[in-house]
């Protein structure tokens, strides 16, 4: 509903019952306001956004009135230029200001605070108070997050967003009067892995990011770009900053469909490998005396030389890699003798996930849409670990039931204090199963830990419950079916149920029992959504490409029929047990890697190729929504590193494949390679290198970028020209359009006045919603509109702990399990340690203690590790951190050993 | 360490409360008649009974300036501070205490007898201006007054 709102004597249209504040930002206008936020709404408490109401034509005097707090109604009548009203706003800032240390030049936040904006946007320039400034001691928060309390002007967003969106409890406000204190009980790491949203949440530099400050650059110094994350599949959109070949730190790019304002801090922090001393700089090439630098046209020479001389060449990918990376290998090596680089259980996991969404009748959400779901069934997966912002938003799910409770009343969804006081302890159902406890389980109206046979079980039993035409569950146990039948009621009632899952647990038959659960309610005519996590940034990706798994590519090597394996950034001994990394890489006379980092792999390369990093290039990622996105290079890539695809590419020309060299540009490639099937799409994701806006590119570094011409005063005083880039519409360059780009191409957020990421205001069509010139990505997946919702033909027998004999599985960590961003100090810090964990019974029964050393077999690997006792696990499993340093890889889930090592066998 | 009956009193007052964070306030007050304060330990001790986080639990327990959670005196003078103790005198009597005592707001005499705190508002307006000593209210104070209640408090 519209209503017609007359602001300082003209009239607009607005939504009706949106409260003033977001209409009258929407409409363009400059309103301060401080404790409202987007994504947070409105409680009232800052008493910035006053504006005046007036009762109608005839109403000179008028009242002020918090506009956060008020509905637009039709035909109503505001000031905002009211005198009273800019007094009373500039009399709150004023007020807000007294302690307040005025420290910006040493202030991380300087040029991007928000309390500069609205006290310069208030007109408040001079301190009338004489009075002490209260002081506080800091905090030290661990390796992300900076405190600085003496600047906090008690709006209470960080602890608004950190309890209810983020559902930490480790942060609090202390006191009263003009002594409130928000920060931890003591000191110590912040528990919440979403903890970095503070830096952009908090409006003050009270909490700011603690990896820029170790590389500290003004906002106006540095050159950014849209880019995506590279560290779960989900793909969060983000904007990383650089200044002198460096990256300095990442920020939230607003993707109203997938992360919204906020990022993970495995996503946020992640990004210092790109500086790692491990990155390779240089190609190398392996001698007797070990790896020496050559020069880039030997390297390309000898690789050519190799696929010339009709060497069989074989090429294994990577779903950590781009589209571009991988398309440019299957293009060199041939379709039929690339491999993904994914162990085969792994590959079928995927395809199996991506079978679903695909063929299925089902619908995948964005992560959005999951934010908005009513109700949700997470079976096998702890999101929470795997794909943190999907966590997340299944946060935002429980909420949505005190918003449905609450609009019974006729509040308003923005109102978020009434919301929370009406909907008290309610939650929208939410179910979670998974094989041990996650940090989503607060939220959860059940949970259930189980092995993944039983969670897969427990799916079809779910099925069952809610279509009387799927498949029966042998031997399922009465209190199987009676949660099943719960969980089926509660999906059956809601409007917009989610059924979550992924390869985590790793196992088929979980997902199988999602997408039972979906077709299901699919049956039932519901309206159902299914999100399946996938392992990696472009695992989708990689599927969608095809090719075989690492047994496909071990078989060919054993028959002898390669003399050179080409591995595109991708670690082998991170899938595979180190024995059949090596069975596979001894195979073969020669062996080429491409990758950021150096690692086992490269060190057994004999030529190994710096490839650019996500920061460094241009390149495509597809999400586990099937949604294709583009990154764009931060930064030119220095030296002899570059792309992996124009490695390829040179190798490839070398080698008279005269078809490469039509790829002048990542264009080009990605036009091939959108004439694949499933791959239309692509090219679609953002626009193109001849984009122009104004006839201008769009520049990469600020209008206020200093120091252009001093930067690289050390090595010449004359001033270079700016790197061309050849890729995209984007300049590593101040100059160019300086208006609001399309939505995939935005580089930051700065409006005139708006210094801060609270530009983004400007930069959407309502505030709080999609930016304008969208959308930010294609998806590649949607459903056929006629596609059955039909059933898995195979139920898993129930699980049984035998004796002597554990069923272990994989258990994640947000920080430790995922390749690159383990290589970020803080990230590592954050680890766990290496530990096998066993159940509080399991425990005594074999003796075990908390830290004590066990011996854990599965098949022929055998690793000690400390015990770690884990409430909640079942009895039966043991719990084997995923893809931490230290530990031995396993396929898993797998049938192991344990013993103690002290003692004697259990 | 909580004691046994501390810890019995605590869950009587969560049974009765039939809401274990609803308790919490009650739960500090029963540490605190006991000990005259709010340990660190304390605090985390009571946190898991009532089934907050200790930052939760501290939250609630600064907001309120009658926990304490420093140690105080014997005896706790809460010296009024609204409006209209201040038109009827309030700093003459903050003055003279502070004199008497050598403290000032928020402090403890040397020998742990007093601990002189703010308070806003005692509802004993008609009495301004007011302080209340332990879990006594004494109004129309003057300097002399003063002198003549703390020698009641040893
Ligand atoms: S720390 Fe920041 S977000 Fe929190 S209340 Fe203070 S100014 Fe607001
Ligand atoms: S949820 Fe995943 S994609 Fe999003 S920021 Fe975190 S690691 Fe990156
Ligand atoms: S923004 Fe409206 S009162 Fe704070």
């Amino acid at each position: 509903m519209v209503a017609t709102l007359h602001i300082d004597g003209a009239a607009y249209s607005v939504k009706e019952g949106q409260n003033l504040l977001q209409a009258c930002l929407s409409l363009g206008f400059n309103l301060p306001y401080f404790c409202w936020h987007p994504a947070m709404h409105s409680v009232g408490a800052c008493r910035q956004c006053a504006v005046k109401q007036f009762k109608d034509e005839k109403d000179t005097r008028g009242k002020i009135i918090m506009s956060c707090m008020t509905p637009a109604t039709e035909g109503m009548r505001i000031s905002i230029e009211d005198p009273e009203a800019r007094a009373f706003r500039a009399g709150v800032i004023e007020a807000l200001m007294v302690n307040h240390p005025h420290d910006c030049p040493v202030c991380d936040e300087g040029g991007e605070c928000h309390l500069q904006d609205m006290t310069v946007m208030t007109g408040h320039v001079c301190r009338r108070a004489r009075v002490r400034k209260r002081t506080h001691r800091n905090q030290d928060m661990g390796p992300f997050v900076n405190h600085e309390m003496n600047r906090c002007i008690a709006c209470y967003r960080c602890v608004r967003y950190y309890r209810e969106l983020a559902g930490g409890r480790d942060l609090d406000v202390f006191g009263w009067h003009h002594h409130v204190y928000f920060g931890r009980q003591v000191d110590g790491p912040l528990e919440s892995e979403f903890s970095g949203n503070l830096v952009e949440v908090c409006p003050t530099g009270v909490f700011t990011d603690k990896t820029l400050k170790g590389h500290y650059a003004r906002k106006w110094d540095l050159q950014t770009a849209p880019s995506v994350c590279v560290h779960c599949s989900l793909g969060c959109n983000t904007i990383p900053g650089e200044r002198y070949g460096e990256l300095r730190r990442v920020r939230n790019r607003f993707n109203e469909e997938v992360n919204g304002y906020f990022l993970c801090d495995r996503g946020r922090y992640g990004y210092e490998y790109e500086n790692s001393d491990l990155r390779l700089r240089h190609p190398l090439r392996l001698g007797a005396e070990g790896p020496r630098p050559i020069p880039s046209a030997e390297a390309v020479s000898y690789v050519a030389g190799l696929l010339r001389n009709g060497g069989r060449v074989l090429g294994i990918g990577s779903p950590r890699a781009s589209l571009e990376g991988n398309f440019a290998l299957r293009a060199l090596v041939g379709a039929g003798r690339f491999f993904i680089g994914w162990p085969e259980r792994e590959r079928a996991l995927v395809t199996t996930a991506l079978r679903l969404l695909r063929e299925g009748a089902i619908r995948t959400p964005c992560l959005r849409e999951v934010r908005e779901a009513d109700a949700a069934l997470a079976l096998g997966e702890d999101v929470s670990n795997t794909a943190p912002m999907l966590a997340f938003a299944l946060r935002q799910c429980a909420m949505q039931r005190k918003i449905k409770v609450a609009a019974a009343f006729g509040i308003a969804p923005w109102d978020s204090d009434a919301v929370r006081l009406v909907g008290q302890d309610e939650k929208s159902p939410i179910f979670i199963a998974t094989p041990c406890g996650t940090r989503l389980d607060d939220i959860a109206t059940r949970l259930w830990r189980a092995a993944p046979e039983e969670i897969a079980r427990l799916g079809f039993a779910v099925a069952k419950a809610l279509d009387p035409d799927a498949p029966e569950v042998p031997d399922l146990s009465d209190e199987a079916k009676s949660s099943a039948r719960d969980i089926a009621a509660a999906l059956r009632e809601a409007e917009r149920p989610v059924v979550v899952s992924g390869t985590g647990a790793g196992s088929p038959a979980v997902l199988e029992a999602a997408g039972a659960v979906a077709a299901a309610l699919r049956r039932l005519g519901r309206n159902v959504q299914l999100s399946l996590v996938l392992p990696e940034c472009n695992s989708a990706g990689a599927a969608l490409l095809g090719g075989g798994s690492l047994a496909g590519a071990l078989s060919e090597v054993r028959k002898g029929q390669v003399d050179t394996l080409i591995i595109l950034e991708n670690d082998l001994y991170r899938r595979l047990n180190a024995e059949a990394a090596d069975a596979l890489l001894a195979g073969v006379k020669h062996l080429m890697v491409l990758d950021h980092l150096a690692n086992a792999t490269t060190a057994r390369a004999e030529v190994a190729l710096p490839c650019a990093t996500f920061a460094e290039s241009e390149g495509t990622l597809v999400s586990q929504e099937g949604r294709a996105q583009r990154f764009f290079a931060v930064h030119p890539a220095r030296g002899e590193v570059r792309e992996s695809w124009r490695w390829l590419r040179e190798i490839g020309m070398a080698a008279g494949q005269s078809e490469m060299a039509a790829w002048q540009t990542t264009d080009d490639l990605i036009q091939t390679l959108s004439q694949e099937p499933g791959l239309s799409g692509v090219k679609e994701a953002a626009p193109g290198r001849e984009f122009r806006a104004a006839g201008q590119k769009i520049p990469r570094q600020p209008h206020r970028y200093s120091g252009r011409t001093a930067m690289g005063a050390d090595v010449s005083v004359h001033e270079p020209p700016p790197p061309e880039d050849r890729d995209s519409p984007l300049a590593f360059s101040m100059e160019g359009y300086q208006g609001q780009p399309p939505a995939a191409l935005v580089p930051r957020y700065w409006a005139p006045g708006w210094n801060s990421d609270h530009a983004l205001n400007k930069f959407q069509g309502e505030v709080g919603g999609a930016v304008r010139g969208g959308p930010a990505g294609v998806r590649l997946i949607e459903p056929a509109a006629d596609a059955p919702a039909r059933y898995a033909a195979e139920i898993p027998p129930p699980f049984q702990p035998a004796e002597g004999q554990w069923l272990v599985v994989a258990l994640h960590h947000v920080f430790g399990s995922e390749e690159l961003s383990a290589h970020t100090p803080g990230v590592a810090q954050l680890a766990p340690r290496p530990y096998l964990g066993l159940s509080p019974e399991d425990a005594q029964r074999c003796g075990v203690g908390e830290g004590d050393p066990v011996e854990l077999a599965v098949g022929s690997s055998v690793q000690q590790l400390p015990a770690r006792i884990i409430p909640g696990l079942p009895r039966g499993l043991l719990g084997l951190p995923a893809g931490l340093a230290g530990v031995k890889v396993v396929e898993l889930p797998a049938g192991g050993r344990v013993r103690s090592v002290t003692g004697g066998p259990p | 360490m909580l004691t046994e009956s501390e810890k019995e009193e605590i869950a009587e007052e969560v049974k009765r409360a039939g809401h274990a964070r609803a308790a919490c306030v009650d739960a500090l007050r029963i540490v605190q008649r006991r000990r005259g304060w709010v340990c660190d330990e304390a605090l985390r001790e009571v946190a898991a009974l009532v089934d907050m986080t200790p930052a939760e639990l501290d939250s609630v327990a600064t907001f309120y300036s009658l926990i304490y959670r420093k140690p105080v005196g014997r005896h706790v003078i809460l010296l009024c501070d609204s409006v209209v103790c201040w038109v009827m005198g309030h700093e003459t009597a903050l003055e003279h205490l502070t004199r008497r005592l050598g403290i000032t707001l928020g402090e403890t005499t040397a020998d742990g007898r007093f601990t002189i705190l703010p308070t806003a508002c005692l509802g004993a307006c008609d009495r301004a201006p007011a302080m209340m000593v332990d879990e006594e209210i004494h109004g129309d104070l003057t300097p002399e007054k003063i002198d003549r209640i703390l020698e009641q408090y040893r």
